[in-house]
């Protein structure tokens, strides 16, 4: 009797496993990794036309920016990953992601619709990896009304940016506020940093500790320290657009991304008459703001499924989604959709124009480009907290500049990027 | 048939087998591949495969002037920590052993930070930490005292994270007290009582000294948790402002998925496990001393 039992059980496990393999085989099926981004959710909202049009299933899953790193990073780490498609953050995880052969060349892809400068961080060599997704660029955000009132113009230089900002700080309202948490606030530095004269690095050399890059540490740290929030050391944007959402802050210099959800009636209490967008002013030398390729999407190297993965790459970052997508203003990096009057016509004309300067004079990067940019930033974010809790005079800055820039040129050191 | 012998005879380590390779493949095997793993240089940022280094990785790691600093922090907070719950907890636990109208009430009321999740403790903490429009700056100033900046500031963070744990972490040593205090014998008490001795006299010398090992074993729990602790200082500040709240356990973390430096990772975690090592034994040491 056991034993009849005993072969019944083995027949309906194969039965099962071939079930199984049969099924598998018949199921074009793929996984993909995306960021808790608007594209992220625009994609995943569009995904059951991409399921019904190409017979493919997606499993989609969203997470945040750093988990999806950290996910992404211990999956191909441990080469165990079925990732067959993600977003990933080129300036941040680009290099480490290609020294570890996780990113798959895309030879067949049509790159012509990007700019250069643009196509600078999706490529190693004479490959490309990445398809770029996402720009964004440093603007200043203010308050018309806070503005107005005290016959202020909107600020275009940093001295402008001084007197409206000591002119509109009271002990309700902070005059100005950027971000001071540490390694959040790197990327937000950098474009002082530029329109001082300096460089985080220069040829894959650490030179932030140059005087330039010291006195735009400084002004940051003094107009952070002294006409912004209490607490702005704890404050990435997370903080930040709460504060200018709630009518406490009247200048923010931030990321460009960020527009549709201050002036957003949902999710503000200032009307979006009150809410305005301008060029980042210009600097002692030269006004030259960041505009980066935040987001693009790649195939995993690991990737079992590659004609289906490369299939979906292609609807995904097609022109018809870039132009939905920049009709919510995310503001994509395709050249074609700038350029498409009917889409322009949408689009909210501060970005249209913050957008133009940027391409025209902005720098592509936003951090130092190097593999173990994570740690290069606490380093330099050390640097901007000394700097705004003493409002920019900390008599130690200069030093622990020097500091620091010897412990990023180790790590170049350490990854073999020093001088490259 | 000889499969039924062979059974019976191995029984004894048949039945504890999957326990025992539960344990080993959850627990022992990663505590040793973390051991493994400190003495290579396995760095993703890199791209090249790991080498053995020996203790290179800890020459490396032990030198950073902020490895020492977070190794002083995590003692700190720890010592801080326990102390203040162990205090609270004890004298919450006298309180509530006493009849007192209210006293169901009371005891539930304790139970509640407890099952609070610590991820979302911090988040609700730092709505109230918030130096603009937080609540503890509105109590403050209510009372025409000066705002505070809590976790937003590098002299006030730990603080202001000891003072999440307190709260969190106090119950459990007055529960653990209080079922300590349940199981005395009342004979002692009631002789002290008897000869005139006054109820902080019984406290003192009678209580105190009775449920003393059942304090330390709840201190000896608190402490191995307080010195791991992570979710709520990763949630409040993560390790911030700067690197004021970084305690081993988030260093760790940070060597690992924000820096990727696995082989300098495994060295902090390697320390972290000795340091919760050696605290546990001594306080069992010391434990058993208090029994004898």
């Amino acid at each position: 009797m056991s034993q009849v039992v005993r072969k019944a059980l083995v027949a309906v496990c194969a039965l099962g496993f071939a079930a199984g393999g049969i099924a598998h085989a018949q199921t074009k099926e793929i996984r993909v990794l995306l960021a808790n981004h608007p594209y992220g959710e625009l994609l995943k909202a569009a995904i059951p036309e991409f399921e019904s049009a190409s017979g493919i299933k997606v499993n989609a899953e969203s997470l945040q920016e750093s988990q999806l790193t950290t996910k992404l990073t211990t999956e191909f780490a441990t080469s165990s990953s079925s990732v067959d498609v993600f977003m990933t953050r080129p300036l941040q995880e680009g290099k480490m992601f290609y020294k570890n052969g996780w990113y798959e060349p895309l030879a067949t892809y049509d790159f012509s619709d990007y700019p250069k400068n643009v196509m600078s961080v999706a490529s190693f060599g004479p490959r490309t990896y990445i398809v770029p997704l996402v720009t964004e660029w440093q603007v200043l955000y203010y308050r018309k009304d806070l503005l107005a009132a005290a016959g202020l113009k909107v600020p275009a230089n940093f001295d402008e940016l001084e007197a409206a900002a000591k002119k509109l700080n009271s002990d309700a309202v902070a005059g100005f506020a950027s971000r001071g948490k540490g390694a959040a606030a790197v990327t937000q530095l950098s474009s002082y940093v530029y329109n001082f004269g300096g460089l985080y690095l220069d040829k894959g050399v650490a030179v932030f500790d140059s005087k330039a890059a010291v006195d735009a540490t400084r002004f940051y740290g003094r107009m952070n320290g002294t006409y912004g929030p209490k607490g702005v050391t704890s404050m990435s944007w997370e903080n930040v657009m709460p504060l200018f959402q709630a009518g406490k802050v009247a200048m923010w210099t931030d990321a460009s991304v960020f527009l549709g959800q201050i002036i957003d009636p949902s999710k503000t209490q200032l009307g979006a008459d009150k809410v305005g967008i301008a060029n980042f002013p210009a600097g002692p030398k030269t006004n030259s703001p960041f505009i980066v390729t935040s987001w693009g999407m790649a195939v995993a190297k690991q990737s079992k499924k590659k004609d289906l993965a490369l299939q979906f790459l292609a609807w995904a970052t097609s022109k018809e989604l870039a132009a939905k997508a920049m009709l919510s203003n995310i503001t994509m990096a395709r050249t074609s959709v700038w350029e498409d009057k009917a889409v322009l016509a949408k689009v909210n004309p501060g970005l249209v124009e913050t957008r133009a300067f940027a391409a025209r004079n902005g720098y592509p990067l936003d951090r130092p480009y190097m593999s173990a940019v994570g740690e290069a930033r606490d380093l330099i974010g050390e640097l901007i907290i000394e700097s705004i809790n003493t409002r920019g005079t900390s008599p130690n800055l200069e030093k622990m500049a020097k500091e620091r820039v010897a412990k990023v040129n180790e790590l170049l050191q350490d990854t073999g990027e020093y001088g490259r | 048939m000889i499969r039924s012998s062979f059974t019976d005879r191995h029984l004894h380590w048949l039945f504890p087998l999957p326990a025992v390779l539960f344990v080993a493949l959850l627990m022992v095997f990663p505590v040793l591949y973390t051991f493994v793993l400190s003495f290579s240089n396995w760095n993703l940022t890199s791209g090249q495969p790991a080498d053995f280094v020996g203790l290179r990785s800890y020459a490396r790691v032990l030198a950073e002037p902020r490895f020492l600093h977070a190794l002083g922090r995590t003692i700190a907070f720890t010592i801080a920590a326990v102390a203040i719950e162990g205090l609270l907890g004890v004298a919450a636990a006298l309180v509530l052993n006493r009849a007192f109208v209210g006293k169901s009430v009371a005891k539930l009321l304790l139970l509640l930070p407890l099952v609070a999740t610590p991820v979302a403790v911090g988040i609700v903490f730092n709505l109230f930490y918030d130096p603009t429009i937080g609540f503890f700056n509105f109590v403050l100033t209510s009372f025409g005292l000066p705002p505070g900046l809590w976790v937003s500031h590098q002299k006030t963070v730990l603080a202001s994270l000891v003072l999440v744990d307190v709260w969190q972490w106090t119950p459990m040593i007055t529960l653990i007290v209080l079922a300590g205090l349940a199981g005395l014998s009342e004979e002692p008490v009631e002789a002290a009582r008897i000869d005139g001795a006054s109820e902080w006299q019984i406290i003192r010398l009678i209580t105190l000294p009775m449920v003393l090992p059942v304090v330390l074993t709840a201190l000896i729990l608190r402490l191995i948790d307080a010195l791991k602790t992570f979710d709520i200082i990763f949630a409040m500040t993560g390790g911030g402002p700067g690197y004021a709240s970084e305690t081993l356990n988030i260093m760790g973390f940070k060597y690992s998925f924000e820096y990727f430096r696995m082989g300098q990772s495994a060295v902090i975690l390697v320390v972290l496990f000795l340091v919760v090592f050696s605290c546990s034994m001594a306080i069992m040491k010391l434990r058993s001393a208090t029994e004898q």
